[in-house]
């Protein structure tokens, strides 16, 4: 005990790593269950089903190797693709529409208004509920006889047509509006954290040489909030390939394949078509798309420190 | 305009704090400001209000058309229906039966997530050892893999352990994806108490379980609030792992909601509907309205990486 207090004592933090198997072994033991969900449930459960994807798995998992034949049948299948498609779609506007309403509302907030308080839980409360809560909600919003395209025609527009749920072209569209309504509160905190970090020296100085206020968060402040802009985007975009909840509650992927996305694909054909090995290939395919949007973020977050 | 500001600004800036702003009120740019907030209220707001007003109509005032109308005779049917006598299937006993589930899934995976992420987190922060930064690397990757990549291994996993099907298993799988998030929040706060604490202790001779139990915790207690939160929402929400893991008696309630909304049979009665999705949504805001800035935090320290 001494002695360990002693070499404690003389290094630079208590956190110096031990060189001994038996030291610090409580929080070895501790450390239990982290160890075993990292390995095997995230790094066991990955490299299981990327191992697999490369098999004819059909209603039960075999290792019998078919090579690249998930992938090639994966891509020829029109589901897919129309999947890809879709969640391209939602994805593109998703982001765009949610950087730039989370950032008008962030900076709105920022202009000193009155009832912050309130406004900031009015566009957040979404975000606490659940994508079914929301995907059922303008789901009865959007129904055509009874919901807002009723209201805009009793009020005398009687051509009046907003129906994105029954249409195949607008139907993501439909899936957007809900989206967007749930997560864009989030971003608006994460960005107005970010405002408020912003020196008011600036606006000061930017108020000197007679800079507009638009102008100012343009080429001044967006510029500066980039670590802000890098991370949100990260956020969105690994929430936009997990996109499924909301899908399945608002339109089942109807009408027809017209909302299908990847990760309803993943799992029809693995609880619902008996088709594990078209299941693991199109998730692999997910991980893929999530490792291309982690893997420049990592480097530019992480690139420069040397971090563990 | 612009000119007489460039000249005032060095000499107010030199004074520190300015005397009072002019009074401008109704300027373009207030109207503006005060005019689009308002309209994206109104998108944020309307939906729960509808909700709530579809949910004490009856089902006649409904068919004459406006959603948005408030209700001309306040009903409270088809809460007790939702609640009570709402089918999936053949079963009609209403989404009492989800939100009990929800709760029995909802109470061991909160106490067991937090116990386990608060110990993994204080371990990261002051016991670290060869390769835990590894394993918390894993964690931090693993927290934005597609759920849908690990879900057979782990159905294969729980059928191995004899806990497919079973709440129980449904409680492990929450226990460790709600890890991420929740190791990274204890971490950082660890690691943010003086290192002295730690070494005064440490010199009278407290191991890693009593600086732990005896100093940590108590310390700890808004943090614990906030992890708390974080989970609630998350595991009250999920679909996935329970629509997953779980057979239609056990479904908790968001699943449930789905498959009594869904239904293709029957009459679609809209106010049953309606009083449902705000059932399950009840939890999670007031979850969200009571503990106003703390959930704030929460998604902020899910944000902001580590």
């Amino acid at each position: 005990m001494a002695l360990s207090e002693a070499t404690d004592a003389g290094q630079a933090g208590p956190t110096k790593k031990p060189t001994r198997i038996f030291k610090n072994m409580a929080s070895k033991i501790a450390a239990v269950p982290m160890v075993f969900t990292a390995l095997v449930i995230f790094v066991g459960g990955t490299v299981w089903t990327i191992v697999y994807s490369f098999t004819s798995s059909g209603l039960l998992p075999r290792l019998k190797w078919v090579g690249l034949d998930q992938y090639e049948r994966l891509w020829g299948s029109r589901k897919w693709l129309v999947s890809i498609e879709n969640l391209a779609i939602y994805g593109f506007c998703s982001l765009i529409l949610t950087l730039v309403i989370g950032f008008t509302l962030a900076a709105l907030l920022d202009r000193k208004v009155r009832g912050e308080g309130a406004l900031r839980t009015i566009f957040l409360y979404p975000f606490a509920l659940s994508f079914i809560v929301t995907g059922l909600i303008w789901q009865w919003i959007l129904n055509p006889e009874l919901g807002l395209q009723s209201v805009v025609r009793g009020m005398g527009w009687e051509s009046f047509t907003f129906d994105p749920l029954n249409n195949a072209s607008l139907v993501m569209f439909g899936l957007l509006i809900a989206g967007l309504w749930q997560g864009t509160g989030l971003i608006m905190c994460i960005m107005l954290a970010g405002l408020r970090g912003i020196d008011e020296d600036i606006w000061k100085a930017a108020r000197v040489d007679g800079i507009g206020t638009v102008k100012t968060y343009i080429r001044v402040i967006i510029p500066m909030m980039r670590p802000v802009f890098v991370t949100s985007l990260v956020l969105i975009g690994s929430g936009i390939v997990k996109l499924y909840d909301l899908v399945v509650a608002q339109t089942s992927g109807g009408p027809g394949l017209s909302s299908q996305v990847p990760a309803m694909y993943v799992m029809t054909s693995m609880f619902g078509g008996q088709n594990l090995g078209q299941g693991f290939a199109a998730s692999t395919m997910m991980l893929v798309s999530v490792v291309i949007i982690l893997v420049p973020w990592a480097i530019l977050e992480f690139g420069g420190k040397k971090r563990g | 305009m612009a000119n007489s500001d460039t000249m005032a600004a060095p000499a107010a800036l030199a004074a520190g704090p300015r005397g009072p702003k002019p009074k401008r009120r109704m300027t373009r740019g207030n109207i503006m400001v005060y005019g689009t907030l308002f309209i994206f209220a109104l998108y944020y707001a309307l939906p729960l209000y509808v909700m709530v007003v579809t949910s004490l109509k009856g089902m006649p005032e409904i068919r004459m058309g406006n959603i948005f109308a408030p209700p001309m005779e306040v009903t409270f049917e088809p809460w007790v229906k939702a609640w009570s006598q709402a089918c999936t299937g053949i079963n009609c006993d209403g989404l009492s039966r989800g939100f009990w589930n929800s709760v029995r899934i909802l109470i061991p995976s909160l106490i067991l997530s937090v116990a386990v992420a608060s110990v993994n987190g204080y371990a990261l922060s002051m016991w670290k050892f060869k390769g835990s930064e590894v394993f918390f690397g894993i964690l931090m990757i693993g927290a934005f893999i597609p759920y849908q990549v690990m879900l057979y291994p782990i159905v294969i996993l729980l059928r191995e352990a004899g806990l497919y099907g079973s709440l129980t298993g449904l409680v492990l799988v929450h226990v460790a994806f709600g890890m991420p998030i929740n190791t990274l929040l204890f971490r950082n706060y660890f690691a943010s108490i003086p290192e002295e604490l730690f070494k005064a202790a440490r010199v009278d001779g407290a191991g890693f379980w009593a600086i732990f139990f005896k100093i940590m915790l108590p310390m700890s207690l808004p943090i614990f609030v906030v992890s708390l939160i974080i989970q609630v929402t998350g595991i009250w929400n999920d679909f996935l792992f329970g629509a997953s893991f779980t057979g239609p008696d056990l479904y908790p309630m968001t699943v449930q909601l789905n498959n009594i909304v869904n239904s293709v049979q029957g009459v679609k009665e809209y106010n049953v509907n309606m009083a449902a999705t705000l059932l399950t949504g009840l939890v999670p805001l007031t979850i969200y309205f009571v503990s106003g800035k703390l959930f704030v935090r929460g998604i902020a320290a899910g944000a902001v990486k580590g």
